[in-house]
């Protein structure tokens, strides 16, 4: 497993957003976190990206225990979030919202010196060229779309060629053609990395996910392949006949 | 200058329109190479206007001018550290006024006033202090919040203020008295046309490194660091070591400043490390304009002209209008005065290979 996140409990003073939570994902699986609002998806998949410390629980990532890693480690050490609000850079431009995520590790000599400036050119246009936003490369990433900042940013957090992604809500906001679009723009990292996401519209979900997990009120209601969960008449119970 | 400015951003929104290759990326380098002229402009303009200064001004204002532009040095910094960065930092007179005495003990008690060594000493000095400071309120394990690295700068510089006033080997509140002046050899400098030059030489020098840092990959992940530390940590950046270095880079330079100002005026007293010299220097960013490195030069001679103007002539009610100008400022203004020249997307500047894109 790439990444195995088991008994994971987060409390927020009286509240219990998770309460023993799990969540397997292997290489090259994109895998769908579904539930009702507030059954904490948000939550688990902060507590995976360090953002949260879940308050008990434990997260390995490539079979190492990450629980205790700080966000740059974990980013270090191959995994990749993407917010749910979406955190472009907004004042700089879009060629250095995308240069800004790719020399992430360039050592600090080479940034005083600017030494990976050219080498990084041709991976910047090309990812914007990848996620169609190459010929606005020079504006500011504040005059995009809210469709085109989404875009953006999955470009930004798969910059590092992170072995795991996290995807809070990519669709959020998007017309159904760019919701199409971000689909076929997900598509092809499936060879080198795997993929959490976060998403209400399920007909999206079925579309790019292999495995689903079901939260419901802080805890895993199913997990399995696609079509076990859409068979699982306690998922269809809460979730999926409303939806 | 403006009308035209905002013609070319047309110019440029009408290009992506058309949407094809060719003439987008027209559009996108004329919108370039108009929008990104004024910056250099207004820091031509300055200098030239530096240079010219000592020619016109009389000698004790001269004087005065060779102050503001230590001053500018000192401001420099600061900008570094919170225009840049984003480390809002209440002490940096600490840097700047530890410097000042220790380069005044230097001469004091060790007849040291060689150029070559008491500001290299200063710097260092500076730079000590920094990184002393810096390290213990940036770099933890999770990134401190706004709040602690201001009152802790801020505590800082109020704490060496009264160390200073109550430690009798630096003077009391009288602090040091008469330092001998620079050397050069057997040269000294004094007051005068002389000092100015070589204040303003020193100037240009660190105003081109720190442009040449700002503009660099090393800038690209301070405008992160700015704008959205917790992003950048998402990618894999060590914020807070970012935040450390550029926060002794910073000490550094207010070091330089702190130690040219010990000797230009020929005595250091506790205010120099103390609070109202850290509020001051951060009301030069703010009204030149934070996060361009002209603005905080800018800022630094227009607030001290116009407090010796204003000081001159309405001798008892001065602060008070200088005070409600610089409030007018920063609420209509909060890029400062710069921002009647230079737009936002200039300002932020790009930072990617930009021949390339151009063929």
């Amino acid at each position: 497993m790439l990444l195995e996140a088991a008994g994971i409990k987060k409390v927020f003073g009286k509240l219990t957003a998770l309460d023993g939570a799990a969540l397997s994902v292997g290489e090259n699986e994109f895998h769908g976190l579904i539930g009702p609002n507030g059954s904490g998806k948000s939550t688990l998949m902060k507590c995976i990206a360090g953002a949260e410390v879940p308050t008990q629980g434990k997260v390995s990532f490539v079979n190492t225990d990450i629980t205790a890693y700080t966000p740059t480690e974990r980013a270090r050490a191959g995994m990749s979030l993407k917010f749910q609000i979406t955190s472009v850079l907004p004042s700089l431009t879009l060629y250095d919202n995308i240069l800004l995520a790719l020399q992430a590790q360039s050592s600090l000599f080479d940034l005083v010196f600017s030494r990976t400036r050219g080498a990084l050119h041709d991976q910047v246009m090309t990812m914007l060229r990848q996620f169609r936003l190459a010929d606005r490369a020079f504006e500011a990433a504040a005059a995009l779309s809210h469709g085109q900042q989404q875009w953006l940013e999955i470009a930004m957090a798969l910059a590092g060629k992170p072995k795991l992604l996290l995807l809070d809500e990519p669709t959020g906001g998007m017309s159904l053609e760019e919701r199409r679009v971000t689909g076929e723009l997900l598509q092809p990292i499936k060879q080198h990395c795997s993929l959490v996401i976060v998403e209400h519209d399920l007909d999206f979900i079925r579309d790019i996910c292999d495995r689903l997990t079901v939260l419901d009120q802080g805890r895993v209601l199913a997990s399995g392949t696609v079509s076990e969960i859409q068979a699982n008449p306690s998922v269809q119970e809460i979730y999926l006949r409303r939806a | 200058m403006l009308k035209s400015m905002g013609a070319a951003k047309q110019a440029v929104h009408t290009g992506v329109g058309d949407g094809t290759d060719v003439s987008v990326a027209g559009a996108v380098s004329s919108g370039r190479s108009s929008g990104l002229k004024i910056l250099p402009i207004v820091e031509a303009v300055v200098l030239v206007a530096a240079l010219l200064a000592p020619l016109v001004l009389q000698d004790y204002l001269t004087v005065f001018a060779t102050r503001v532009i230590i001053l500018a040095l000192f401001a420099l910094s600061f900008d570094l550290v919170w225009g840049y960065a984003g480390i809002m930092s209440f002490g940096q007179a600490l840097f700047f006024g530890s410097a000042g005495y220790g380069v005044a003990l230097l001469a004091r008690d060790l007849d040291i006033t060689n150029i070559f060594l008491v500001l290299p000493a200063g710097t260092l000095i500076g730079l000590a202090f920094a990184l002393l400071l810096g390290g213990f309120l940036l770099l933890g394990r999770h990134p401190s919040s706004v709040i602690f690295v201001s009152l802790g700068t801020l505590t800082g510089s109020y704490a060496a203020d009264r160390l200073a006033r109550g430690w009798y080997y630096l003077g009391g509140q009288n602090g040091i008295p008469s330092i001998a002046p620079m050397s050069l050899g057997t040269y000294e400098f004094t007051e005068g046309p002389a000092f100015y030059y070589l204040v303003l030489g020193i100037l240009v020098l660190v105003y081109l490194l720190c442009r040449f840092l700002v503009r660099s990959q090393f800038g690209l992940a301070l405008a992160g660091l700015r704008e959205n530390e917790q992003r950048i940590a998402f990618f894999g950046y060590k914020a807070q070591h970012l935040k450390a270095i550029i926060f002794t880079i910073g000490g550094a330079v207010a070091g330089l400043a702190g130690s040219l100002y010990a000797f230009h005026e020929g005595f250091v007293w506790p205010n120099m490390v103390g609070v109202v010299v850290s509020t001051q220097v951060v009301l030069y960013v703010l009204f030149g304009g934070s996060g361009t490195l002209i603005g905080a030069v800018i800022g630094a001679v227009i607030v001290e002209g116009v407090s010796f103007w204003l000081s001159d002539n309405y001798r008892d009610i001065w602060p008070i209008i200088l005070g409600v100008l610089l409030l007018v400022v920063i609420l209509f203004r909060p890029l400062g005065l710069i921002s009647f020249m230079l737009g936002e997307r200039e300002r932020v500047g790009s930072f990617g290979a930009k021949a390339k894109e151009n063929p």
